[in-house]
């Protein structure tokens, strides 16, 4: 009786926190919701630079994904194999875009970018591989820590495969979750940089929205609201796909703080 | 086709460390040669530097008589079978055994019908479609040796590939891999830091020491005619009993004395090297030893032996005649006439 007692206190607690929890992320939502109105989402596309904006906030968040990824999958597996020593400094260097403020790095980089790039969009985006590279770091170590990795590239070396045939087909495949965290999170957070966008004059999403929420306050939050629900169903889109093919390789569920598989030897 | 492989004089320094030290092995094709030797003395830097992950500092190795020390690893067609679990998390254990062949641009149905037959000749083909995180240690192995075995390697390489295993499956896969490897008659370099896997699985065991090979020999002869202490002391079980050196070249232990074989140190005060079924035990009332344990192995039980000047020593004899040999029991143990090896005595 006495541990039945016991566990239904937890379970009251567990629903009390819940609850808590969720009134506390739930409650502004809502508010949003009923200031801005349902019909604030149908004109937010409408909108003079709604299009622009969030098409230029995807192509930067394609690209920043893309170049982080091909500068840092290579760069992580060359150090992994032939210079682990060199991971404690790598990881130093990878924080620092963490470390420094946003307002400074801007500044720096406009200080000194040469003037062809300064004119295209190109140039945000270099900032933000240097702003996502921390992320991208993290979850490839991780990912490749979980793999034995010497053993696997040598065994495929063995069997007669190349330095590109192992990393297209037997690296990429079981870093797919590592990759999906990294995309997960460069994204997310291109989608989300107000700061330096906002410095080096574009007009991305976040910084149309705020623009905007100048004008007209209901249409910034329909807007708010509206780039939430894509990142949302974007992110569940992500996890959802990752899942099933880590479950399919012994892994577990996916989520957005999954940085490797699960371990997964059995004897 | 059958592969010949010569390994000549490979050194290989990792810092100040002499990983190899003038190796030199000749295998004749079909053969299965074993590296045995403790952690660190070099046997899997040997099978690395056959394989093409390392590169020997002088020497070469010579497959069919051709220099292979400038061909990749990728463009040796040896297999290899790793220690750990070297399966490719991603694929199905039959993707895994085609993957080979895949490099070798054989056609699909090609290479799934081959794949398919190695997983049969392993045993596995129910586990086709199963992922490696599906299959049990042993499994996993079984499929790591059909996929070294599906590119028809010249030459297959075995890393230690039992030793994650447990006792039982060992012994399973121990006789399975020899099976395979003389159907198919694939030359093999395999090493190995269990001398009972060597000695069970090998044409011939080569014992290393510090990069060097102390001797390389059948099983059978290893055992009964160890080249030096070393080899003598790493095979099997070894008593040591202190003995002098006689100027006739022979040597005293027990209170007898017998012809020295081998290597003769320069001391006079040396230890005698007896196996233990290769020492005489008898109740005796004022014996020199005292039974402090009787082990029952089967057919014949091991009976620890204190001699007097704290020399322990282990004598088999066969557990029909072991009944009066119980802890306590007085005994006499002495040296057979046979010639014995004898080494440095060991200060302990």
């Amino acid at each position: 009786m006495a541990a039945l007692g016991t566990s239904s206190r937890a379970t009251a607690w567990r629903w009390t926190i819940l609850i808590v929890a969720a009134v506390y992320f739930l409650l502004p939502l809502w508010a949003a919701l009923r200031f801005a109105g349902i019909s604030a989402f149908g004109s937010v596309i409408g909108e003079p630079g709604f299009t622009a904006s969030l098409a230029l906030s995807v192509r930067l968040a394609v690209i920043t994904t893309l170049v982080t990824i091909a500068l840092m999958l290579p760069t992580t597996v060359y150090v992994h194999l032939r210079l682990p020593k060199l991971r404690r400094l790598l990881e130093g260097i990878t924080i620092l875009p963490i470390v420094i403020p946003p307002v400074v790095l801007i500044v720096g980089v406009l200080a000194i970018a040469p003037g062809f790039l300064k004119s295209t969009s190109l140039l945000l985006a270099l900032v933000y591989v240097v702003l996502a590279m921390p992320f991208t770091y993290r979850a490839l170590d991780a990912g490749l820590r979980a793999l034995d990795l010497k053993t696997i590239v040598e065994a495929s070396n063995s069997l007669g495969a190349g330095w590109l045939s192992t990393l297209w087909r037997v690296l990429l495949p079981n870093l797919r979750t590592a990759l999906l965290s990294a995309t997960v999170l460069s994204v997310a957070m291109v989608l989300g940089e107000f700061t330096m966008a906002s410095l080096d004059l574009y007009q991305t999403f976040p910084v149309w929205i705020y623009v905007n929420s100048q004008t007209s306050g209901q249409v910034s939050v329909a807007a708010s609201l509206l780039a939430l629900f894509v990142t949302w169903i974007f992110l569940l889109g992500i996890t959802v796909i990752g899942t099933r093919q880590s479950r399919k390789t012994g892994g577990g569920a996916v989520t957005l703080f999954t940085v490797a598989p699960a371990e997964t030897r059995g004897n | 086709m059958t592969t010949s492989v010569l390994l000549q004089d490979l050194t290989r320094a990792f810092g100040v460390t002499r990983a190899l030290d003038g190796l030199s092995i000749e295998m004749a094709p079909g053969e299965l040669v074993a590296l045995l030797g403790p952690s660190g003395c070099g046997k899997t830097t040997a099978l690395r530097i056959v394989a093409g992950f390392e590169t020997a500092d002088t020497g070469s190795v010579l497959v069919n008589g051709k220099d292979i020390s400038s061909v990749p690893a990728s463009r040796r067609d040896m297999g290899m079978v790793f220690q750990s679990y070297s399966l490719f998390p991603n694929m199905p254990a039959l993707d895994n055994v085609a993957f080979g062949l895949r490099m070798r641009k054989m056609g699909a149905s090609q290479r799934r019908q081959r794949a398919a037959d190695l997983l049969d000749m392993v045993g596995l083909a129910p586990q086709a479609r199963q992922y490696p995180h599906q299959l049990s240690g042993g499994q996993q192995q079984r499929v790591a040796l059909a996929r070294a075995l599906a590119i028809e390697p010249r030459v297959l390489l075995l890393d230690e590939p039992l030793s994650a295993l447990d006792a039982k499956v060992r012994l399973q896969l121990r006789e399975q891999i020899r099976t395979l490897q003389q159907r198919l008659g694939t030359t093999t370099l395999f090493v190995t830091h269990d001398q009972e896997e060597a000695l069970s699985m090998a044409d011939r065991v080569g014992v290393m020491r510090q990069g060097r090979l102390e001797q390389i020999a059948a099983p059978d002869e290893l055992y009964t005619d160890p080249a030096t202490a070393f080899v003598a002391e790493f095979v099997g079980v070894m008593n040591r009993i202190p003995g002098e050196l006689q100027p006739s070249g022979q040597v005293t232990a027990l209170g007898s004395t017998v012809p020295v074989r081998g290597h003769r140190p320069d001391e006079t005060a040396v230890d005698v090297l007896v196996r233990p079924e290769g020492l005489t035990l008898e109740v005796a009332e004022n014996g020199n030893g005292i039974v402090t344990t009787r082990t029952f192995l089967g057919s014949v039980t091991r009976v620890g032996v204190q001699l007097s000047g704290d020399v322990a020593v282990q004598v088999d004899r066969p557990s029909a005649e072991s009944a009066a040999l119980g802890p306590g029991a007085s005994v006499s143990v002495s040296l057979p006439g046979q010639p014995v090896l004898v080494a440095t005595r060991l200060v302990s």
